[in-house]
């Protein structure tokens, strides 16, 4: 298993040198979008221009974050990953629309995501389930925040800034999946379990 | 019923900000036996760490603090009622003091009410018990492994699955297959067994609050838990389903008597942050 550092934003070439199997320890401005965010976009389709963050090389980190508002600004208690696979009939169109080069969340995606990681040289990463506590530690600061009031604070689009936070890459822009392994090695282990 | 509002609120706390101990054995031991430098290892590592932080800042340990579910033993005499307006009171002032996400969502406007109140949230099921004491367990229900959860009529004849407790293990195992990683593993499983759809998908959640060291009563049912954690563990899927040895770490089977035309099973699965908590009153 080899550690990499990352930078945000990522360039194709940063993508295509990562394989499934590394840990990434990335830095810099993260995107956060989950249901409505991915909904939203691939229905309303919004010019790069009508969105505040700069999507052109980001992660899209699938992240439902618990937040509050303080005099200091944006606080943030808790901000784990979400079930990706529920964005899997957006993500494809959005990785290719908005120059996106990472997708960050947990459990995985399907075989749409993998052929638009493959297409458009963009890879999956799988940060640490329910982790949500070490996570925010490594968030130094949440930047700012968009459709607050039209999705509310679990799923509206955040920025924030990290420092090493930590992923394993699963599904790499080469066409590789660890959960299509493990898919099928735990499909020939259930089928003689239960003896077919 | 102000001091009541107090307790539950540190009983919100408790669960969403610390595990309970068999849990955490489990996840301890399961990250020993992990293998060294495997990413099973290391994502273990990871969440342990991350219990001890959340209970040490005393902050939830998943940003998804779930569906909170309460089950209610009320001694007679005392009314139910009140006791609902207190936990829904208790509920909102726990979400901003803690604080909780707010997780209830309006079907019709779309709309997050923000304080984990609204229709039928959180989930409340009183029992009336002839003891005196109020007992209330809360259960803070992640989503992710919610929404893995499956509900079976036998015979499915793909899995060559009969009416029988073999049949069962069947659907259990290929439910755990279906879910693959996406639940947030190891996995503790409720499951239900009984004459009707909504009875069983209770049941199968009622088991998440038994301890994972208990035994259950029925021996023939205690075989059946024991053997199916072994078999799930031997899929491969692992901690956070990066593979390993460790898909789950607790199997409870609750059954029921059933119609003689059906035969349900429900499976619900729990992800490792499995939070529950007991108040007695």
């Amino acid at each position: 298993m080899e550690t990499k550092k990352i930078k945000l934003p990522l360039t194709k070439e940063d993508v295509l040198g990562l394989n499934v199997g590394d840990m990434v320890l990335i830095t810099g401005q993260l995107v956060t979008g989950r249901d409505r965010v991915h909904k939203f976009l691939f229905n309303e389709r919004p010019r790069k221009e009508e969105i505040p963050f700069n999507l052109d090389g980001a992660i899209i980190y699938h992240c439902g974050p618990i937040i509050r508002k303080s005099d200091e600004g944006w606080r943030l208690i808790a901000s784990g990953p979400t079930t990706s696979m529920r964005v899997e009939m957006y993500e494809h169109w959005v990785i290719g629309e908005y120059g996106i080069r990472g997708i960050m969340g947990k459990g995985g995606m399907g075989k749409h995501t993998l052929g638009a990681l493959k297409k458009n040289g963009c890879a999956y990463l799988h940060t640490i389930s329910g982790a949500a506590v070490y996570l925010a530690e490594r968030v130094r600061k949440v930047i700012d925040g968009w459709k607050i009031d039209d999705f509310g604070i679990a799923e509206a689009m955040w920025l924030f800034n990290v420092e090493d936070f930590p992923a394993i890459v699963t599904m790499d822009a080469h066409g590789k999946s660890l959960h299509d392994d493990i898919e099928k090695t735990s499909y020939r282990e259930l089928l003689r379990l239960i003896g077919l | 019923m102000l001091k009541l509002r107090d307790g539950i609120i540190e009983l919100y706390r408790k669960v969403a900000t610390s595990l309970p101990p068999d849990v955490e054995d489990a996840l301890k031991s399961a990250y020993i036996i992990e293998e060294n430098g495997s990413n099973a290892k290391q994502a273990l590592s990871t969440v342990l760490e991350n219990i001890l932080l959340a209970r040490e800042t005393s902050r939830p340990i998943c940003q998804d603090t779930g569906v909170p579910v309460f089950y209610v033993k009320v001694p007679i005499g005392l009314s139910q009622v009140e006791l609902k307006d207190t936990i829904i009171e208790s509920t909102r002032i726990a979400t901003e003091k803690i604080p909780l996400r707010g997780n209830a969502v309006d079907i019709i406007t779309d709309k997050n009410t923000g304080d984990n109140t609204g229709k039928g949230f959180p989930v409340i099921y009183f029992e009336e018990t002839h003891d005196s004491t109020l007992t209330i367990d809360l259960m803070l229900k992640g989503s992710g492994c919610e929404n893995t959860g499956q509900i079976y009529k036998l015979p499915v004849e793909e899995l060559g699955a009969e009416r029988n407790l073999e049949g069962v293990r069947r659907c259990v195992l290929d439910a755990i297959h279906k879910a693959q990683g996406r639940g947030c593993p190891p996995y503790t499983l409720g499951v239900g067994i009984g004459a009707s759809k909504d009875q069983v998908t209770r049941l199968a959640k009622d088991q998440l609050i038994r301890k994972l060291t208990d035994t259950n009563g029925a021996p023939v049912l205690a075989d059946l838990e024991k053997r199916l954690l072994n078999e799930i563990n031997q899929l491969g899927i692992g901690p956070l389903g990066f593979g390993g040895k460790t898909t789950a770490i607790g199997v409870k089977v609750g059954v029921n008597h059933r119609h003689p035309a059906s035969y349900f099973v429900d499976i619900s699965v729990c992800c490792w942050a499995n939070r529950r908590g007991r108040l007695i009153w």
